[in-house]
């Protein structure tokens, strides 16, 4: 009576976030802007970090932050502080920013500027070592923050995080002199899953290897700007002047 | 938590395949994932997960068959494919090289739907 069938799929499982995420990336590379998504653990520093960052970077980058934050928008008041324009998501429930929040705090984020005026867009995720690595959001980098408090074993206890990254901070190095931990292993560990991404030991406390991290950001930027624009026939969309008009 | 997601994420794809059978009703029997270890999600979790959130839905008694896809790389000394282990760092047994090309375990995929459609507006059988 009910002729049994099978349609297969071959789907991936997060089609609809991949699908909005390379949306969101087609915006990004047509206002010429580098999209960072910050990722890590509660309490790995990424808040301390872009502080720092966002102060120092002032003079040469144009920025503005989307800050991811789980119930309250502390973390956002602190980067404000800073001078640079921020959007705060509040996640609810969830534990990562997707690709659709990201696209909302677009939005908001083109009520108070022109996106194409940007040479750098920070996404602060939800501190999470484990989700956040398998949504994307249409960034053209992944960094991750590792604070040496955690210990040697994280990259290994938690991989896919630090096998998606293109650059692992190893942060509050100014606190290895009180610590049983040796930062050597902890960058073996990294480089054990994840041989060619770059690692780099910071301290925002006391400014220890912020040179070498924006370094890093700048050859970023740079390479992103001198990447040629998709032809139209490889665009998904219209472009985004008609996009913004119709969203 | 994120097996809570992964599960939004499927009602989604399978809500969106439901549509490509417009004006059909198909009555789904079985989806089947193939989830390689080397993801966030947890196979029996998700298992679980789905069933809570398909009750009282149009996937109420429909099971999730989960093929797992084990964490498989090449080592770039001797291209030779091996099961990388977090106890040995992820290297190589052979070479004692770091985990470089992944092979398999990266998998998150709707690969088939078991369904049919009613021939007649009585609940289908469970």
């Amino acid at each position: 009576m009910h002729m049994p069938l099978e349609d297969t799929l071959g789907l991936n499982l997060l089609a609809a976030n991949q699908h909005q995420a390379a949306h969101n990336r087609e915006h990004f590379d047509a206002w010429q802007l580098l999209c960072v998504n910050v990722m890590s653990s509660p309490g790995a520093g990424k808040t301390s970090l872009l502080e720092r960052s966002l102060a120092l970077l002032a003079d040469v980058f144009t920025m503005a932050v989307l800050e991811g934050d789980m119930t309250t928008e502390l973390d956002a008041q602190r980067l404000e502080a800073v001078g640079v324009p921020v959007v705060p998501i509040t996640t609810g429930r969830a534990c990562h920013l997707d690709a659709a929040m990201v696209s909302g705090g677009l939005r908001l984020l083109q009520q108070r500027l022109d996106p194409a005026d940007l040479d750098l867009l920070w996404v602060e995720n939800v501190g999470n070592l484990v989700c956040p690595a398998e949504f994307e959001v249409g960034e053209h980098r992944k960094v991750a923050l590792l604070s040496v408090t955690e210990g040697e074993d994280k990259p290994l206890k938690y991989p896919v995080m630090f096998r998606e990254a293109d650059c692992v901070l190893i942060t509050k190095i100014d606190l290895l002199p009180y610590l049983p931990v040796q930062v050597e292993r902890i960058e073996a560990h990294i480089h054990q899953v994840n041989p060619r991404c770059r690692v780099l030991q910071v301290s925002a406390t006391t400014g220890e290897g912020l040179e070498a991290w924006h370094q890093w950001l700048v050859e970023q930027v740079a390479s992103q700007r001198s990447k040629p624009a998709a032809p139209p026939s490889e665009r998904h969309g219209p472009p985004p002047a008609l996009l913004s008009a119709v969203h | 938590m994120h097996e809570v997601d992964m599960t939004r994420a499927l009602l989604l794809a399978m809500h969106n395949w439901k549509q490509s059978h417009t004006p059909h009703q198909p009555q789904v029997g079985t989806v089947h994932l193939q989830v390689g270890s080397f993801t966030c999600v947890e196979p029996d979790q998700l298992v679980f997960t789905w069933r809570a959130a398909t009750l009282n839905t149009w996937l109420e008694g429909s099971e999730l068959a989960i093929e797992p896809v084990p964490l498989m790389a090449r080592c770039l000394g001797c291209s030779a494919t091996y099961s990388p282990q977090a106890e040995q760092g992820y290297r190589s047994p052979c070479c004692d090289h770091p985990m470089e090309e992944i092979v398999s375990g990266r998998e998150l995929r709707i690969r088939s739907v078991d369904y049919h459609f009613n021939d007649s507006l009585s609940p289908s059988p469970r």
